[in-house]
């Protein structure tokens, strides 16, 4: 065992890449949770995200409409969901769970000529002076502009929920929908979008995998990102930045575990890797002390009847 | 302009047509997904739902049915408890490979002894490996209040870990040169679950599905814990009203089901499968909870849904081989049946009017 | 003369199975407080839900001054003028004053200017509030503050109030008829809906009175008796019920400082509240919503577990007991919510039945549940109770409000308890019903039953109560004889004006209250 093999800055700066396709589907699930929806559909919409990212990229040879397709993906894919959920009123635990069964198929489905495929490398920020700076540089001005953009959502997402008006209608229709109808907002308009802006979220994060974190497509390759993502959402009482801490916690959590199990740690490495999972578990029970943050109408159906 | 009315009364002919009308919808659907593979559709269903029950190696293809068909029913059997009272654990591939690994491990802990009591010591150890398993996310929540979907699923990727662990090392068959897996139970009489009729497919976990279907059946029907078990999921409150105590009942629930999930399990790796491998678990575990829902929770209907999604299974395979059709193609299949169920299901309890009245 | 700002003309609403409104028609001039009487379903709701673009006509037209008024959405009723206090609260927990406020508005101004001008709105119409506390944490009087001024800020020309009182205590009843008289004087019109006879005909200048969606009359509320009124409104003559006092029975149920916290987070702690019942005897408890009432009635059915000795039946502790083992001695209870707690909805009435009499009626026979003997007992609650539905088989959520609470009420007094305690026996039902239910909880007690029953009428607690008290912020007032009460001795019992310092509230003159 070498623990010396492990270097700090690099730890650092691969587990905020690791971190980000977990914020990615995660910050697009607050805001689906915080309009009153529980969709447990990310997993199959991060993997449909993951293979269209990949797939587009690959033939178009460029990663940037990649992602814009891995999006759009994800988003089509949500949309199923919220005319489940929203039009014909389904449950909204079982349309998730179709949503993640029917995603894993159709992503094997899509990806099969795919596999063993190098797709294009993404561009890293390459600023001079500040990328080559010491320890700085690589931590902080040297990733892919994908990881920006995540933190830079994150705080948009905080502002949006915040400060104005449609993120106040947004909380309102997660809090009581009834209330929202009857004042006049509609509730399922807005939920289609909240769900639509997360599949969307999630798609961007599974591609985040294939194209960047990985870089190659295989089956099943989001291996339960999208479940720690909904785990997440919990661990951070709905809240931005406390989304942002978490995927970093967690990312950095994974990381260290597969620098242990490079640097050939005496821990098994099924057990290293069971440990990303095992801590879910212990930060959701830390976690679920505290409901009272939980929007009140979360996974409630909604239909304006009389 | 197309509306939803409630329906006073839940429609009980809708309640039971919806899952054929899907099949039906899910079969054109899926037509259409195979001539989009470049297939022609009528021949991959025909290959599908024909081939394995009155083609020409029906005889082949048809105790095949029982072997999959028993493990989904008797794992959807244990969640349908629970999801109708609201309790959602998903994680029964973790509870069914810790069955395998508890159950495989007891057996092979006698190996080489012979005895009658091997079979259902393992079969004990089985049903208490996935019951264990299935304690963990239902002691968090009753204690902690921790969501068990999360739970139960992150266990499935422990479990998943746990299997590979186990085939390359405590399990690993000492006479198999080095590769992964255990020995093969199919070859230790006293540990293998064999075929009670030659030729039939029918072994120790079909039975096992079977009783478990009517045990359900009366448990639902008959008994107060099955009242309370759909009142609790239809009106929690009016339920504690009703003196239900839900710490109870979540984990009689989630303990039933880990327990039949595990003993899916045990009965697989006994029998079909043989051995604790890496690979062991095929997502019976997932496509149970299809099978749940298409067999709308209802015992009977799991039954029939589990030999549904069991055809399904094996004309896969079937179509895998003749028409080189994708095996991720009927993993789709199966989730859009679940999507049209879904939707179908709106028609139980709303009824759609056309026109302008209702506009809410 | 005084210009007409809404002409309502034979508006008609019907919805599967029932007219809501059958062509409804009348005048609302402006600057008048017009009432819109009528009794649980007779179409009210429906009526100002059209109003305010909640709800389309079938047929009819509105006029407002004069020009077609057709509103497609609350936001175009707002836009024209229209703003409504809702019955039961479009309020959002979680959210603070100003933002609750904010979501009512169409083009609300920066938070900052917004809680500024909420705080001095609400002190110009006697109504303090603070912009930024919960809403969650806010009494009903508080929170229904908060809509009245969400309304004010738009500068209503016509305010529809939908019976708003039900939430009040009689301090806060006149501080409410103040803000209004005032907007009046203003020339805002309001539209009042309410079934109490009193409060129109001290508030309202014009009634107009439904009956099941026809328009039956109208009056002059200040010229006409409250019994013609009342006879308009409901039809036919009444059965009062015959109280036949009983003394002297031993202590059946007797509570001591019972302090609980509620199992809802925006819930209320119950704080030492003591109280006993003797055999044949009805306790009545008053107050507003939300003041403990059913954190009360949760700690008496076994839902809530307290320790032994809180609770206590003929001297054994019974705190720690769960429902059903209470049930077995006798204690049963009705919850006020029909739909979801008191019944399940989506379940058939036999399985209703089966819901709270397994124990008493011995329907399970080790864990086998006896469905004929399940069958027979709802039917014989659907007979004695005279509950109008087709068949046992039917969902609990078919049957009408009345219906199912007659069904509910008539579970537990068939089991023949010794101790009966109902949350708002009779709330949502009709006249006849609710004479027919509270008569059956007096022949409950003549036959020595203990009865406490939870209710915000409080016209129908002077009617059957022995002795009253009534809940406040979780306590529980002294209890005392009920005969000779007078309306202010029940206010001052109710609490007062919450949040407010009342001044001479025992000369029942509450108009010059000061902010807390």
């Amino acid at each position: 065992m070498d623990l010396s093999a492990i270097n700090p800055v690099l730890l650092i700066a691969s587990l905020m890449v690791a971190a980000t396709p977990l914020l990615l589907a995660a910050i697009g699930e607050l805001v689906v949770e915080k309009a009153g929806v529980l969709n447990l559909g990310v997993e199959g919409m991060m993997i449909i995200g993951a293979i269209c990212g990949f797939a587009i990229a690959v033939e178009s040879s460029s990663p940037l409409l990649g992602l814009i397709a891995a999006m759009i993906g994800g988003a089509v894919l949500s949309l199923l969901f919220a005319f489940l959920t929203q039009v014909a009123l389904a449950n909204q635990v079982a349309s998730g769970l179709a949503l993640t069964l029917f995603g894993l198929g159709l992503s094997a489905l899509m990806g099969q000529s795919y596999v063993g495929v190098k797709p294009p490398a993404m561009a890293k920020l390459d600023l001079p002076i500040l990328s080559d700076l010491p320890i700085i540089g690589p931590i902080l001005f040297s990733h892919d502009p994908v990881l920006y953009f995540g933190i830079g959502l994150t705080a948009a997402i905080w502002a949006l929920l915040k400060f104005s008006r449609i993120g106040l209608i947004l909380r309102a229709v997660g809090e009581n929908a009834e209330a929202a109808h009857a004042l006049g907002y509609h509730v399922v308009r807005v939920r289609i979008m909240a769900i639509l802006f997360g599949g969307a979220c999630a798609g961007l994060g599974g591609a985040y995998i294939s194209l960047i974190r990985v870089p190659q497509w295989t089956e099943g390759m989001t291996a339960g990102i999208g479940w720690i993502a909904l785990a997440l959402v919990v661990f951070a009482s709905w809240k931005p930045w406390r989304v942002l801490l978490g995927a970093y916690l967690f990312g950095g959590i994974n990381v260290l575990q597969l620098n242990l199990q490079a640097a050939g740690i005496a821990i098994p490495v099924e057990y290293l890797a069971m440990s990303p999972y095992l801590i879910t578990i212990l930060v959701l029970v830390i976690m679920s002390a505290d409901k009272s943050r939980a929007p009140a109408s979360l996974g409630k159906i909604f239909h304006a009847s009389q | 302009m197309i509306a939803l009315e409630k329906r006073p009364q839940p429609s009980q002919a809708w309640s039971l047509l919806t899952p054929l009308v899907a099949v039906v919808i899910t079969m054109i659907a899926g037509g259409l997904l195979f001539s989009a593979l470049g297939k022609n559709p009528i021949e991959a269903i025909r290959t599908i739902f024909y081939d394995p029950l009155f083609g020409e190696f029906a005889f082949y293809y048809r105790p095949q049915l029982l072997v999959k068909g028993g493990p989904l029913i008797l794992i959807a059997i244990g969640l349908s408890l629970g999801f109708r009272a609201g309790i959602w654990n998903i994680g029964a591939e973790g509870q069914y490979i810790v069955g395998a690994i508890c159950g495989a491990g007891v057996g092979l802990a006698f190996y080489p002894t012979e005895s009658a009591f091997i079979f259902p010591l393992m079969v004990m150890a089985g049903a208490l490996g996935g019951w264990a398993w299935s304690m963990i996310p239902a002691l968090l929540k009753v204690k902690f209040g921790t969501n068990e979907i999360l739970v139960s699923l992150m266990l499935v990727y422990v479990a998943e870990q746990l299997l590979a662990s186990m085939s390359l090392g405590l399990l690993k068959n000492p006479q198999g040169f080095g590769f992964p897996g255990s020995r093969n139970l199919q070859d230790y009489a006293s540990a293998h679950n064999a075929e009670i009729i030659a030729g039939t497919g029918m072994h120790w976990g079909i039975v096992a599905a079977f009783i478990a279907v009517i045990m359900a059946y009366v448990l639902l029907n008959k008994h107060i814990l099955g009242f309370n078990i759909r009142l609790t999921g239809e009106a929690p409150r009016a339920a504690r009203f009703g003196g239900v105590n839900p710490t109870r009942l979540v984990v009689f629930c989630m303990g039933v089901s880990g327990a039949l999930a595990g003993l899916a399990g045990l009965f697989e790796v006994s029998g079909p499968s043989g051995q604790i491998s890496i690979d062991f678990n095929v997502g019976y575990g997932f496509t149970a909870i299809i099978v749940a829902f298409l067999g709308r929770l209802h015992p009977v209907g799991i039954l029939l849904a589990g030999l549904l999604m069991a055809l399904t299974y094996i004309g896969g395979e079937i179509a895998q081989g003749t028409l080189s059709l994708p095996a991720a193609a009927i993993q789709v299949f199966q989730g859009m049946l679940l999507f049209f169920l879904l939707v179908l299901d709106l028609l139980t309890n709303y009824r759609i009017r056309f026109g302008k009245k209702g506009i809410a | 003369m005084t210009e007409t700002l809404l002409s309502i003309n034979s508006l008609t609403k019907a919805y599967p199975g029932v007219v809501a409104n059958d062509s409804v028609s009348f005048d609302i001039k402006e600057g008048e407080v017009h009432a819109l009487l009528g009794e649980n379903g007779a179409g009210k709701s429906t009526l100002v839900k059209m109003i305010y673009g909640l709800v389309k006509p079938d047929s009819g037209e509105m006029l407002w001054h004069g020009q077609p008024f057709a509103p497609a959405e609350p936001r175009a009723a707002r836009a024209t003028g229209v703003a409504m206090v809702f019955q039961h609260f479009s309020l959002f927990d979680a959210l603070n004053v100003a933002e609750n406020v904010a979501l009512g508005m169409e083009d609300p101004p920066k938070m900052g200017d917004l809680a500024a001008r909420i705080k001095s709105v609400s002190e110009a119409y006697g109504l303090p509030l603070d912009p930024f506390r919960t809403v969650g944490d806010l009494s009903a009087g508080e929170r229904q503050r908060v809509e009245i001024i969400r309304c004010l800020l738009q500068d209503p020309k016509l305010l529809i109030m939908d019976e708003p009182t039900s939430v009040l205590t009689p301090q806060e009843v006149d501080i409410l008829f103040e803000t209004l008289r005032k907007l009046r004087a203003e020339g805002t019109s309001i539209l009042y809906i309410s079934h109490k006879l009193e409060e129109i005909r001290a508030l309202c200048d014009q009634a107009t009175i439904l009956r099941l969606g026809k328009n039956v009359g109208s009056c002059v509320p200040a010229e006409t008796s409250a019994r013609q009124m009342a006879e308009m409104m409901v039809g036919d003559s009444l059965q009062t019920p015959t109280r036949t006092a009983q003394d002297g029975g031993e202590v059946i149920l007797q509570v001591s400082s019972l302090s609980a916290a509620s199992a809802n987070p925006f819930g209320t702690r119950l704080k030492d509240i003591s109280f006993s019942v003797k055999s044949g005897e009805i306790l009545g408890l008053g107050g507003v919503a939300g003041n403990g009432q059913d954190e009360l009635l949760a700690a008496l059915s076994g839902e809530l577990k307290t320790s032994s000795d809180v609770v206590q039946i003929r001297g054994t502790g019974v705190g720690h007991l769960g429902p059903n083992e209470r049930r077995a001695i006798g204690t049963l209870a009705a919850p006020e919510e029909r739909l979801g707690h008191a019944a399940a909805p989506n379940m058939s009435l036999v399985e209703n039945a089966l819901l709270t009499g397994a124990i008493r009626q011995s329907l399970t026979d080790r864990g086998f549940v006896n469905w004929k003997g399940a069958t027979e007992f709802a039917e014989e609650i659907i007979e004695k109770f005279d509950v109008r539905t087709p068949g046992s088989d039917r969902a609990a959520r078919a049957l009408s409000g009345g219906n199912l609470q007659k069904f509910v009420i008539g579970r537990e007094v068939l089991q023949n308890p010794d101790v009966l305690i109902v949350n708002q026996p009779t709330w949502g039902v009709d006249a006849a019903a609710a004479a027919a239910i509270r008569q059956s909880l007096l022949d409950l007690a003549a036959n020595g039953a203990a009865i406490v029953v939870i209710s915000q009428d409080l016209d129908e607690l002077m009617e059957i109560s022995d002795r009253f008290g009534a809940l406040n912020e979780g306590r529980l007032s002294d209890v005392r004889p009920a005969a000779g009460l007078t309306i202010d001795e029940i206010g001052l019992m109710m609490g007062g004006a919450h949040g407010m310092e009342v001044a001479q509230v025992n000369q029942g003159d509450t108009a010059q209250e000061v902010p807390a």
